[in-house]
């Protein structure tokens, strides 16, 4: 039997499509976009198609539309890009404890610098209130940047209630994890930051979505080959490759989230008849969290990688640390379950037969784990 | 002119009608040590080894390699010129030319271990001294604390020149002194006891207790990792995997809580030694240090010890962590010792271990087990890597 990939919100595997675009380009198209002769021309014509097509994934116009090495460098670019830019008018960001790393350490980076920052606390459901957030907006606040999806346990959040709260002031979102499960046209935010390997594109591209006016500076600087914003060598292949993802999953954009909802729910229902398991959060996509109590998340997941499924414990970023996810602890799960931890994550091409196999899995992995829990 | 290695030795050299032996052993260790160098030409005299390199010979790799092997006390790259003295002064000029225009002072040093030569050492050091402060007029001789010593060695096969002595490995030579067999965990003591117990001449292989899914694949690959930091010293040898999560649980769900890790290290030795028996070698080497946790009070020591027959070799017994450290880092296993891949297991880890284990109680405990089953089990079932020494 083939691998059981359960991991999807780590990285997906490439569409076979876009992973074609990518050797084409690579070989046909291996000019430098900015160079002036009709090599060059040709593969800047190739990005902006790949511009046009990713635009209108975000109900965006192309100029609009940055390339950016993927979602650290997004959001990076846009939370550095809008305090330098906007420290004149204040300098307070508010954002939630829940974020990615590449958003919580960017911010913690700013504290250094003297910016302060908010950091807002979930529910139990593992959402955001946008109330929360409206009280500690203050005079000198000039950046929310909330997720749209949670990595590690794929709850929305309400952006766009943040948005109508939150008045002038500048609305990043890491919407890496929402990126392929919901409509895009339907976000409002300023920024918006999402990476192709979550969306079977390829990897170390991705996109910084600007809102026109929004008022930014470069932090990285150098040739300014995607305009002011972004410097660097364009990497044709790879955008392309990416447009050739966006454009698979949004033909059948609606039609996958029915289904990803489905495998959820099919999952959970089953998983359900477990004894001692708390499902962490609601209001997910395609991503179960689950905590089973009186085991390792870890322990619990090579032994299911033993039988050839692969899952996950918190985000695959932060998974070598042993510690207990600070996501699933703010949320306010009992320790004893906390430590019990996977993350499930699925993509269109998974399917129920093998969630049938997993759970059984599961259930014969705990007898023998719980055995042995720790005395 | 033709850049040759001169290697000093250790302590082999006062060793009585063996000596041979022991030259040979580091003869041999050195080749391997340089197979993937290029071609060179070996001889020993005077109880230094001298290295002639081919042109393809990569010298900058060989010493660092060189750096690696026991019994080489210091490592010298020389240049090599005639016996005749205004060859040896011109010969000085050229070859030191870079080090001595970055230096402000300097000493001469000779030796003469061809008496043929007509000029006594001392007068070597004043015909050359002059002759460099003559040719490079920014230096000044500073007998007491030179930047650089230049030294001239006149020996039965010519004359060469150099600037100072790299400092070797010292030791005696890997496979000179037996084999034993390594517990390696994956912490930072057990590769410096592998090391320590190897510069002394000892070969190794090592055992690895793998607890799958307790832990990763990855604890695997840091294990292997740093097996190949240690294989820089030691060259090739065998690693067993031995699948230890069956025993674990046995043990866990057989014996009594406060002794499960005295239990759990007496049966990680036997099965050590059964490994050992079973591949020729002469002793067990760990990594432990009395008193720096639970199982390696000296109470806990006596009760591991008498679990086999074979004698214990343990290096780092009076070692404080901070010197383990020291050593660690000086080998390059830190970095790979401290990564945090392993250590989900404790489940196995009692809340309240025994740190006066009575031998008695844990022999009665033991026999909650079979013993022999669980060695026979672990002993079959090993998995045997071949550990190559890690390149940079």
């Amino acid at each position: 039997m083939e691998n059981i990939y359960f991991d999807n919100s780590a990285t997906t595997k490439i569409y076979r499509a876009a992973l074609k675009k990518y050797v084409e380009v690579s070989e046909n198209l291996y000019e430098n976009s900015s160079a002036l002769h009709i090599g060059g021309i040709n593969a800047e014509r190739e990005i902006e198609k790949s511009r046009r097509i990713v635009a209108r994934s975000f109900g965006a116009s192309t100029d609009e539309i940055i390339f950016t090495s993927g979602g650290t460098e997004g959001d990076n670019m846009a939370i550095l890009g809008v305090a330098y830019a906007n420290s004149r008018k204040g300098k307070h960001i508010i954002t939630s404890s829940i974020e990615h790393h590449a958003v919580l350490h960017t911010c913690q980076h700013l504290e250094k610098e003297g910016f302060e920052v908010t950091y807002i606390k979930p529910q139990k459901d593992g959402k955001i209130d946008p109330l929360d957030v409206e009280q500690a907006i203050r005079h000198d606040t000039i950046l929310i940047s909330v997720m749209s999806a949670n990595n590690e346990t794929g709850v929305f959040q309400p952006i766009n209630e943040i948005k109508a709260l939150c008045g002038d002031i500048i609305l990043h979102t890491d919407a890496v994890q929402a990126y392929g499960k919901m409509n895009f046209s339907d976000i409002n935010a300023d920024l918006i930051t999402v990476s192709a390997h979550k969306v079977h594109g390829p990897k170390g591209v991705g996109t910084l979505y600007v809102k026109k006016g929004t008022k930014i500076t470069p932090v990285i600087f150098g040739g300014n080959q995607d305009g002011i914003l972004h410097s660097g060598t364009m990497n044709t292949p790879a955008i392309s490759s990416f447009a050739k993802a966006v454009e698979i999953f949004n033909a059948n954009l609606e039609k996958n989230i029915v289904y990803l909802k489905s495998l959820r729910s099919y999952m959970i229902e089953k998983l359900n008849s477990i004894d001692d398991i708390l499902i962490n959060g609601y209001d997910a996509v395609n991503v179960v969290n689950v905590s089973f109590k009186g085991v390792r998340g870890e322990v619990l997941l090579h032994s299911l990688e033993s039988e050839g499924i692969y899952v996950s414990t918190g985000s695959a970023c932060n998974s070598k640390s042993t510690d207990i996810s600070y996501v699933i602890s703010s949320m306010g799960v009992p320790r004893e379950f906390a430590e019990g931890t996977i993350r499930i994550s699925f993509s269109e091409f998974n399917t129920k037969e093998e969630i049938d196999f997993t759970v059984e899995k599961i259930e014969n992995i705990l007898n023998l784990l719980r055995r042995f829990k720790r005395r | 002119m033709r850049e040759i290695i001169l290697l000093k030795l250790g302590e082999i050299v006062l060793k009585g009608l063996n000596k041979r032996r022991f030259e040979e052993k580091l003869m041999s260790n050195i080749r391997k040590s340089l197979e993937n160098c290029g071609k060179f030409n070996m001889k020993i005299a005077q109880s230094t080894i001298y290295i002639f390199p081919s042109d393809e010979f990569e010298f900058d790799k060989a010493v660092e390699n060189l750096k690696c092997v026991f019994g080489i006390v210091s490592i010298v790259t020389c240049g090599e010129t005639e016996k005749d003295i205004n060859k040896i002064k011109a010969f000085a000029c050229e070859y030191l030319k870079d080090v001595l225009n970055n230096v402000k002072t300097f000493k001469c040093e000779a030796k003469r271990s061809d008496k043929a030569f007509p000029l006594k050492s001392p007068e070597i050091c004043m015909e050359l001294g002059g002759h460099l402060l003559e040719n490079f007029p920014h230096l000044k001789v500073d007998v007491k604390n030179p930047d650089v010593v230049v030294y001239t060695e006149v020996r039965d096969y010519g004359a060469f020149v150099h600037a100072g002595r790299i400092q070797g490995a010292g030791g005696m030579p890997v496979g000179s002194n037996g084999k034993a067999c390594l517990l390696l965990s994956g912490g930072i003591d057990s590769p410096v006891a592998g090391y320590m117990t190897a510069k002394r001449g000892v070969s190794l292989e090592a055992v690895h207790f793998y607890s799958y899914p307790y832990t990763s694949e990855r604890a695997k690959d840091k294990v292997i990792k740093l097996a190949r930091i240690i294989a820089r010293y030691t060259g090739k040898f065998k690693l067993y995997v031995v699948p230890f999560t069956k025993p674990q649980l046995e043990i866990y769900e057989k014996c009594p809580d406060e002794e499960l890790t005295v239990i759990m290290r007496c049966i990680m030795m036997k099965i050590a030694e059964a490994l050992a028996k079973k591949h020729g070698s002469l002793g067990l080497i760990t990594g432990e240090s009395i008193g720096q946790v639970a199982s390696q009070t000296l109470e806990a020591l006596a009760v591991t010890d008498a679990s086999v027959s074979m004698p214990v070799i343990r290096p780092l017994i009076g070692m404080d962590k901070e010197e383990i450290v020291t050593i660690s880092k000086k080998i390059g296993a830190f970095e790979t010792s401290i990564l945090p891949y392993e250590d989900c297991c404790t489940v196995f880890v009692p809340k309240h271990p025994k740190t006066k284990p009575q031998l008695e109680k844990i022999l009665q405990s033991e026999k909650l087990l079979d013993i022999d089953a669980i060695i026979d089990d672990c002993v079959n079932n090993v998995e045997v890597i071949t550990i190559e020494p890690l390149e940079d």
